[in-house]
């Protein structure tokens, strides 16, 4: 161990990367949670094809996931991988632009053959040169044959033997990066706890990884991250869809409800009702809908019916659900639908993070159709902002939209485990006196009505979409649609009260405010961190409320000389902005790739803007 | 427990009733008033879930629980209703437009799921709130203002849905017998799962008279089969027509011609699991038929909602987590100590925030 290479590092994105069937995002994620475990603050970053099993070898079917680590506080998984973990040639073309110059590249020596190299579509014998990472540092490790040694007297067919290869790679990994394997070997034994001949052959092809890199240790480098600063307390890693179900549970605990989640299946929401369904223990009702419209509807039947009701989905399913959230307005039942965004438009990129669902959810359905528009801004966040939107629906009466998007809802950090104790109350309106009783009566403060739901004796009423008078029967009167619009309207805007006041990161005035919103915020706050530290008056104010807009926004804009409003789309919260904040102006920054922002794009662009 | 009594009466809004005069929807509503009536439940545990048409305003003229929502959805939203609340008495209003067009897929799924809800089917082939164009049940060549030479689309048979749907309740009714009507839904409600009712309905401004050749009452003997469980399918003025089945298929007979008696008639049994006979009858048409009527199907089966609570304790019986605080403290955790990570770096702004 002496003789090894050590290398001490702030923090290190590593990019595993292979087929779709390789076992990469498996591959990642033990290796995040080990990470995690041992201190470091992390963010990861699944990158994956929509298909299931894209053809094999080829650039369109690589899978990757990326982790970054470190000993100070990590906000993005990286800009650019420091080391490439490439099960195939494919992976290197794929990957190349995602390296840090100077990064290190481990790969399968035993893949980098004629076949592989021409589905990968290469036109020479050296992939590295025609990727232009020559001065890389390049590890060749025969994982495929090294794999098949290790597991010849298992008496295994060759299919199954390689299906391990991602082990070996895991091990080997670890040591380099110093971690503990116990970890693994755990996940291991219980995951596949009916099959001993799995469970054998695994940790065998992880342990001989591991082996490798430490009797090779004169061409393997060593690095070693120091556990990060942070909070004390217990922490878990959560991904934001898994927070997204857990939020929406607290929420129901909380409030003394059952909790109803009416979905269908898509990417990247689908996880959602999946963690719910899992929640049978806690009551959770999960009904799996025939499609996107019956997710919502049911969920609209169950929130008449008295109970805290979600319904979760992605930019289609979201449009699908439109005129029944519309019914949901008219009719000012509490309801939480989560839209975690993704590319489009149509079916778009699937598994790629967009933000360009925002004028859908504030504007995208007939009529003058208010609702109340929240988004979360990292992983773990997506748990606060459930818990608040269903919050803010079973207080005020009213539809509530949470913005999510791939990028969070796929990806992990560190979370320190709040207790039930410290999340506040959640109040819901229950109707009280039968006397004075009417479907449509209000709080003359919030504007909220009373909720009664069937089995409550004596609130007898009727909802629907048709507009109503206060006692609930259908009225064309035209007055009464006119107040009832402004009501409905009104009654969002006065959640306001709910909405704690912007905050700026950095200095409170400056010469460039970055305004943000939703799952931005890790690449924004670092890039805020990285000018300021080389001298540069810039701060961030990141938005979590976008209808209504906290009160003093205005007032936070005013005190710097230029912002710049940075999204993934083409400008769609800039334009918000300008409608309900004018008078200022706002530049832009949009990226529509369907990746994140990187760092690196984000401060060119202000430094442009600053020296504009 | 003390007897629940309700009349009729007591399930009538204060709403004035907007269907138009001489409308079907009238019989309608006073037969399931009666039949709720009867069953013995609270009047706030009944809920009334319509979607869009003439018969979907419904809810407003009851004096229970509404739910007046969108075109075609009805029947999830009462899906959600029922599974919040198994303990509530739900019913769908619905018509040809609704429930067989835009509604279709939720309806099958609905019957599938075997949820137990009450399903009314107002069926007056025509859609009447948009002012007359033929629907997914009008009889091919019918001609209205979308169909002005006369449709080239067969019609869905509900009843053929429901069993395609592996539907446990079918019942069909017509609107000028009351009586029927109530019966028929008084058996829907008792049934444990989804009960589907159709209601052979007449529009009196656009599709008047459609189903007279089955309700005029001159020849109602002969071309309405009202089938009771356990009893001979038997109909006619003369009560001395029935059916048999001959080489698998339904043939009509008149006891005393051909040496047939009446213990050659089929003895109707709703709960036949094998849903053959019961599509037979669903299928048969005039002239060669009569229409059948009352209950043809009514089986038992697993019910949706019953099968999520039983789950649900199922699992909660041998539950590791039991709230919220155990689920998060469930799994891979770690302790950060002042010492493993002393706070010094800013840690992420506004994380404190967020109320």
């Amino acid at each position: 161990m002496k003789d090894a290479k050590v290398i001490e590092l702030e923090e290190v994105a590593i990019r595993f990367s292979g087929d779709s069937g390789d076992g990469m995002q498996l591959t990642g994620t033990l290796f995040s949670d080990t990470t995690a475990l041992m201190g470091n603050d992390i963010s990861t970053f699944p990158d994956y094809p929509s298909e299931i099993r894209a053809p094999q070898g080829t650039v369109g079917g690589v899978s990757g996931f990326q982790v970054q680590f470190g000993h100070k506080h990590v906000n993005t998984p990286g800009d650019y991988a420091h080391v490439l973990v490439a099960m195939n040639p494919a992976a290197v073309k794929a990957n190349a632009r995602f390296m840090n110059p100077g990064g290190t590249i481990i790969y399968d020596q035993d893949a980098f053959n004629e076949k592989n190299l021409r589905k990968a579509d290469f036109k020479t014998d050296d992939p590295f040169a025609e990727c232009k990472l020559e001065d890389y540092f390049k590890i060749p490790v025969p994982i495929t044959s090294l794999t098949q040694e290790a597991l010849k007297d298992m008496g295994l067919d060759n299919k199954s033997i390689l299906r391990s290869k991602n082990m070996f790679a895991l091990g080997l990994v670890c040591w380099i990066f110093d971690r503990p394997l116990d970890y693994i070997e755990e996940f291991i034994r219980s995951k596949f706890s009916k099959k001993p001949a799995v469970v054998e052959s695994n940790l065998k092809v992880l342990n001989a990884g591991y082996n490798y890199g430490m009797n090779m240790q004169h061409m393997t480098p060593r690095y070693i991250v120091n556990p990060a600063p942070i909070e004390p307390g217990i922490y878990r890693n959560i991904n934001g869809n898994h927070a997204t179900a857990w939020g929406f549970i607290a929420a129901a605990e909380k409030a003394g409800l059952e909790l109803f989640i009416g979905s269908y299946p898509i990417t990247p929401a689908t996880e959602i009702l999946q963690a719910l369904s899992e929640r049978k223990d806690l009551g959770v009702k999960s009904f799996q809908a025939e499609d996107e419209i019956a997710g919502i509807t049911s969920a609209i039947g169950a929130a008449f019916a008295g109970d805290l009701a979600i319904t979760t989905t992605s930019g289609p399913g979201f449009a699908l659900k439109s005129e029944a959230l519309g019914l949901a307005v008219m009719a000012e039942l509490p309801l939480v639908v989560v839209n975690v965004q993704r590319g489009g438009p149509s079916t778009g990129l699937p598994t790629k993070t967009e933000q360009s669902d925002l004028l859908q959810t504030l504007y995208g359905r007939n009529g003058e159709s208010p609702v109340v528009v929240v988004a979360a801004s990292t992983p773990s966040d997506c748990f606060w902002f459930a818990y608040k939107a269903a919050k803010i629906a079973l207080e005020r009466m009213v539809p509530v939209v949470l913005l999510t998007d791939g990028f969070l809802g796929n990806g992990s950090e560190p979370w320190k485990i709040p207790s039930m104790a410290e999340l506040p109350d959640i109040k819901p309106r229950f109707a009280k006196d039968p006397a004075t009783f009417k479907a449509y009566a209000r709080d003359s403060g919030i504007l909220a009505r009373e909720w009664a739901f069937p089995g409550m004796e004596g609130f007898q009423h009727r909802v629907g979409g048709l507009e109503k008078n206060i006692a609930g029967s259908v009225s064309h009167d035209p007055d009464n649609h006119q107040k009832n619009s402004e009501i409905r309207e009104e009654k969002v805007q006065r959640v306001v009260d709910m909405v704690p006041d912007l905050t700026v990161c950095g200095d409170e005035e400056g010469d460039v405010l970055i305004v943000g919103w939703g799952g931005t915020y890790g690449h924004l706050i670092s890039t805020v961190r990285e000018l300021r530290k080389e001298g540069k008056k810039v701060s961030l104010a990141h938005f979590n409320y976008i209808k209504p807009l906290p009160r003093n926004t205005r007032e936070v804009f005013a005190r710097f000389k230029k912002i710049i409003v940075c999204e993934l789309n083409m400008g769609q919260f800039a334009s918000y902005l300008r409608d309900k904040v004018p008078g200022v102006e706002y530049h832009q920054y949009n990226k529509l790739k369907g990746l994140p922002f990187t760092v690196k794009e984000l401060k060119e662009s202000v430094v442009k803007l600053l020296e504009e | 427990m003390t007897e629940i009594k309700h009349t009729a009466k007591d399930f009538k809004s204060e709403n004035e009733i907007r269907w138009c005069p001489g409308c079907g929807d009238f019989a309608i509503i006073n037969s399931v008033q009666r039949a709720m009536a009867e069953l013995g439940i609270s009047h706030e545990k009944f809920a009334v879930i319509s979607g869009i048409g003439c018969s979907s305003r419904f809810p407003y003229y009851m004096s229970t629980y509404g739910f007046h929502t969108i075109h075609g959805r009805a029947t999830a939203v009462a899906s959600g209703v029922k599974i919040a609340n198994p303990d509530l008495s739900v019913w769908v209003i619905t018509g040809d437009g609704d429930a067989m067009a835009i509604g279709g897929n939720h309806f099958i799924h609905l019957v599938r799921r075997n949820i137990d809800v009450n399903l009314v089917l107002f069926n007056n082939k025509i859609y009447g709130l948009t002012k007359g164009q033929y629907s997914p049940t009008s009889d091919r060549g019918f001609k209205t203002k979308t169909s002005p030479y006369g449709t080239i689309e067969d019609p869905f048979v509900p009843g053929q849905l429901v069993i395609g749907a592996r539907g446990t309740f079918f019942a069909r009714s017509i609107d000028n017998n009351v009586k029927l009507g109530q019966e028929i839904c008084i058996e829907a409600a008792r049934h444990q799962g989804t009960s589907v009712v159709e209601v052979l309905q007449n529009c009196m401004i656009y599709n008047n008279g459609v189903h007279d050749e089955i309700s005029d009452p001159a020849f109602r003997a002969d071309r309405q089969l009202i089938l009771k469980h356990g009893e001979p399918m038997l109909f006619g003025q003369e009560n001395n027509k029935g059916l048999t089945l001959e080489k698998g298929k339904l043939k009509v007979v008149t006891i005393g011609e051909n040496g047939v008696t009446r213990d050659d008639i089929l003895v109707h049994d709703a709960t036949e699991e094998d849903p053959s006979l019961h599509l037979a009858l669903i299928n048969m048409q005039l002239p060669n038929f009569p229409v059948a009527f009352g209950v043809i199907r009514r089986v038992p089966a697993p019910v949706y909602d019953q099968e999520l609570t039983q789950q649900i304790n199922l699992v909660q019986k041998n539950r590791k987590i039991s709230c919220m605080d155990e689920l998060l403290q469930s799994g891979n955790t770690w302790e950060v100590t002042a010492k493993n990570g002393a706070a010094g770096e800013p840690g992420k702004c506004n994380k404190n925030e967020y109320f």
